[in-house]
């Protein structure tokens, strides 16, 4: 179906090329997962498929693509439209119309197909992809997940062979990435689509996969059965990081066979104690405590009356699923955002004389000019600092050096202060590389640098794992402890389980604008099937959250020994 | 036919708005008696009220009658400040202080006699252009402005393209400066003046780069723009007939609209003009391959509405059957002017559209923001995908 021959590609620019004499072959009917961290090629392999690589793109490719007998060299994207299929990571910006009937017609217009075949096939990607009830509505309105099957819906509706995704969940929810990833597996089983998937949450799909390209990241592609090519990946899920420390083989891919093959192992774990995750919290005096904090956005709450302290030290865990209230809340603790009701007090600092408090309800719709410039006492002060959920709206400089020294400057820092942070978060980045070339870890420790620089006590990150892969994750997991070391309170809001797992003291889940769970994450993650991790699926009833916990307690009876 | 009560729901095929629409607006620009032109404004009133949608810009219309009224006050306030066109037979009515202006600036004369005759002159010459707007407001309230441009000839298509994809990328837009801006009193001095300006519009800038950037590879990847059969030599006919075909219906319409100009230089010229631009856009056509989903059909109220506005402009032009001053009462002598009874039953006929054209369809949901206003007629169920194919 889909033929590498040869191929190599370089962006000009750049001195290494990103896929060096690439040979493959893809079959019919196959799901193909390529797995890679970040700037490995993943987008390239993917984009080579349909020409859009390099006739969109730019560089130069050697070699010979061919789809369905096609060569992309002769066909650019627009022509090869009725046989390859591509989904991008944001549906929001691939759309052209703004109704969902009129999005599914679109490219069956272009192919100039007739009208009564255009209404058929259309009816029928409606029921197959669960968008009957949506048809009328406008793009805009629908939730992550619905936006993603309709994008998935208007490249079907031209029947194309093969279906290329990139990253198609990584901007959902996990319900979302649910619903979007049965749509997907239903298509291969039910129409024998070939489809290729590019994924950072490996947990998600590699029970799926029939087959896994992994790209290590030097240009050269690795190609095989999954068992096979996860046993040396760069990345894994932990299902796979837990059955190569146990040595299982073959290797298990999904919860279920590890649970089957992991009966040796919760044996040998049932008589040894549980190291934790992280080093317990002393209690002590909360740096911040909010009170009936509510926030409003015309009749709809998005947060209800809701109370938390946050303690020095401690990482806290905001879970819950997209539209729960999150961000509204976060933002109303940081004092930026609206707050209709409730209060948020700081303690003061010993060392220096206490502000006043920031009690005082502010109204909806006061003056919201174009150019406001009020900052609330808090954040003034430098007590509480805010990373958003698009980082990148904070930079507006064309270096990195140039936003540092920003960051100083509205500090009222020490110079190269800024600098200081950064080279600590992610050392070696340039100063003269522009932000927004910058890998999407790298931006985030950058505008976290940027915002840590007037030293504040409570740090607050919006969903800062999207689009971060393994390394990444476990980076930010590594600054966010060394954050807490320092006796500053941490909360992040995040969708991912193991994520949270790994890193956080305490999590706390919101439904619909309410508290519902608040406590030590090994309760509230465990309790709930939906929300339990990998290892504690596989190693339950033993309470075990993260694979480096069992490392650790078998490396700790293997020294006892 | 008029018996609404139990026709289908549906929309009515933009271009037949369109036609009807420029059809009043031809006649409106052939009159200045103020009882044709308030009967005008009724008729447009009417038919907006009675078949616009629920849809965004089915609510746009006030706004033109605001701009309209602005029109009508902006010249009678020019031509009272600069006392122009005033003859010794005038009746006056007010003087405001005459400011006297430079030599060299002798030509306008600033304040001075306010006459009646003047005044009411500007005043009809206002109204005419406000009609001439709520024309144009009234077709752009009762056409779904998307549908308009798929009916756009296929040489045309990148155009219609362009200006769907710039309407439904400026709610994002919005929105991006929303984010953005909120995001920057994240920091702890936001920036001010010029670069709080540059600290917004550099994001948003970006951001917008690198959406459109997204939309250009979803659209190649989805077909957009294949190859159809034109060639070079293809291509510059196609821009040759154009150019020409435009030249012919520019000078067309000037001797059409312009009473004064020889009726010769009229239709043949917009006949002329029309014939070519109609062959240029067939020829540019042909390298657009592509079909359209679920297209609006052209049936008997389409008929009937466009050539309901067609006739009135007809009937203004050609001004048999009726005295053709009527339609441009003099001021001299100053006296009521009268209604000519055939141009007023042929507005009135236009009018018709609002029993005509089909009810326009009821949406439940379509708008989950804005819920629908309550429908005063018995509506029928709500049309369903089959109903609105018909």
């Amino acid at each position: 179906m889909i033929r590498f021959d040869h191929v190599s590609v370089l962006y000009s620019g750049s001195a290494a090329p990103v896929l060096r004499d690439v040979d493959l072959e893809i079959e019919e009917g196959e799901l193909c997962l390529v797995v890679g961290r970040t700037g490995a090629g993943k987008s390239t392999l993917l984009g080579a498929v349909n020409g859009l690589v390099p006739h969109f793109t730019g560089g130069t490719l050697a070699g010979r693509v061919t789809v369905d007998g096609r060569d992309t060299a002769d066909h650019p994207p627009r022509e090869l439209a009725d046989v390859v299929g591509v989904v991008g990571q944001d549906p929001l910006a691939g759309f052209v119309t703004d109704t969902v009937e009129e999005e599914l017609a679109y490219a069956m217009e272009q192919l100039a197909l007739p009208p009564d075949v255009m209404r058929k096939r259309v009816e029928e990607t409606l029921d197959l992809l669960g968008l009957a009830d949506l048809r009328h509505r406008a793009l805009a309105e629908l939730s992550g997940g619905q936006q993603q099957r309709v994008a998935i819906g208007s490249v079907l509706t031209a029947h194309p062979r093969v279906l290329v995704l990139d990253e198609p969940t990584s901007a959902l929810d996990p319900t979302a990435a649910e619903e979007v990833l049965a749509a997907i597996t239903r298509l291969v089983h039910d129409l024998g689509v070939t489809v290729l998937l590019a994924e950072h949450r490996l947990e998600r799909v590699v029970q799926y996969a029939d087959r896994v390209l992994h790209l290590p990241g030097d240009g050269t592609v690795a190609d095989g059965a999954p068992a096979d090519v996860f046993r040396g990946a760069t990345v894994a899920p932990p299902v796979v990081d837990l059955g190569r420390l146990a040595h299982w083989d073959p290797l298990p891919l999904s919860v279920r066979d590890a649970r089957r093959a992991a009966a040796g192992l919760r044996e040998t774990l049932s008589g040894l104690p549980v190291p934790p995750v992280r080093p317990d919290v002393p209690a002590r005096a909360p740096l911040l405590s909010a009170t009936g904090v509510t926030v409003r956005y015309g009749d709809v709450i998005a947060v209800r009356a809701v109370d938390l302290d946050l303690l020095p030290g401690q990482i806290t865990a905001l879970m819950g699923r997209n539209g729960a209230g999150k961000s509204s809340l976060l933002w109303a603790l940081h004092g930026a955002g609206p707050r209709h009701g409730g209060t948020v007090r700081h303690t003061p600092r010993t060392d220096e004389p206490a502000p006043p408090p920031a009690g005082v309800p502010r109204r909806a719709g006061g003056s919201r000019g174009l150019l406001r410039r009020r900052t609330p006492a808090a954040a003034q002060a430098g007590e509480v600092a805010l990373v958003p959920q698009t980082p990148t709206d904070l930079l507006y400089l064309e270096t990195v050096g140039a936003e540092l020294a920003q960051a100083d400057r509205e500090s009222a820092a020490a110079p190269d202060t800024a600098r200081g942070i950064l080279d600590r978060l992610a050392p070696g980045i340039p100063g003269d590389s522009h932000p927004r070339d910058l890998s999407e870890g790298q931006r985030l420790c950058l505008v976290l640098a940027v915002q840590l620089t007037s030293a504040p006590r409570v740090v607050l990150l919006d969903e800062p794992t999207r689009g971060l892969d393994y390394q990444a994750k476990r980076a930010l997991t590594g600054i966010v402890a060394g954050l807490a070391a320092e006796g500053r309170s941490v909360v992040i809001s995040t969708h991912d389980v193991e994520f949270a797992a790994t890193c956080a003291d305490r999590v706390v889940v919101m439904a619909d604008g309410d508290v519902v769970a608040d406590g030590p994450t090994a309760a509230v993650i465990v309790a709930s099937p939906a929300f339990a991790p990998q290892t504690a699926k596989i190693l339950a009833p033993l309470p075990y959250l993260t694979v480096a916990q069992v490392e650790q307690a078998l490396a700790t009876a293997g020294a006892g020994q | 036919m008029t018996a609404s009560g139990r026709r289908l729901p549906r929309a009515l095929h933009p271009a037949a708005w369109w036609l009807w629409a420029i059809g009043m607006a031809t006649a409106v620009s052939r009159t200045t008696n103020p009882l044709l032109l308030a009967l005008v404004l009724a008729v447009l009133g009417l038919v907006v009220t009675e078949r616009r949608t629920e849809a965004p810009w089915a609510r746009g219309f006030r706004y033109y009658l605001g701009m309209a009224l602005a029109v009508v006050a902006i010249r009678v306030v020019f031509r009272c400040v600069f006392a122009s066109g005033i003859t010794p037979a005038d009746h006056i009515m007010f003087r405001l202080p005459h400011i006297p202006t430079p030599s060299w600036y002798a030509g306008i004369q600033l304040g001075g006699p306010v006459s009646l005759e003047a005044t009411l002159s500007a005043a009809t010459d206002g109204l005419r252009l406000a009609c001439l707007l709520c024309c144009i407001g009234a077709a752009n309230t009762l056409a779904n402005p998307k549908r308009a441009l798929r009916v756009l000839p296929g040489a045309l298509y990148e155009l219609g393209v362009a200006v769907t994809v710039s309407l439904s990328v400026a709610p994002q837009l919005v929105e991006s400066v929303q984010r953005v801006n909120r995001a920057r009193r994240l920091r702890r001095a936001p920036a001010t003046g010029m670069r709080a300006l540059r600290s917004v519009v550099i994001p948003v800038l970006e951001d917008a780069l690198e959406r459109s950037l997204h939309l250009a590879a979803a659209m190649d990847s989805r077909g957009y723009g294949r190859a159809g059969t034109a060639t070079r030599a293809s291509r510059r006919t196609t821009a040759a007939l154009m150019l020409a075909g435009m030249l012919g219906l520019c000078t067309g319409m000037y001797g059409l609209l312009d009473g004064t100009t020889p009726r010769a230089l009229g239709l043949p010229a917009l006949a002329a003009g029309s014939l070519l631009c109609c062959a240029g856009l067939a020829l540019g056509g042909r390298r657009v391959r592509r079909t359209s989903y679920r297209p609006d059909p052209w049936r008997l109220p389409e008929w009937t509405v466009a050539l309901g506005g067609c006739a009135a402009a007809v009937l203004l032009f050609w001004t048999a059957g009726y005295d053709a001053g009527d339609l441009d009462p003099s001021l001299y002598p100053l006296r009521w002017p009268s209604l000519p009874l055939l141009p007023a039953g042929a507005i009135l006929l236009a009018g018709a559209a609002a029993f005509a054209a089909p009810p326009p369809p009821v949406r439940a949901g379509a708008s989950a923001a804005a819920p629908p206003a309550p429908q005063p007629a018995p509506a029928p169920a709500p049309p369903t995908a089959h109903e609105a194919a018909l």
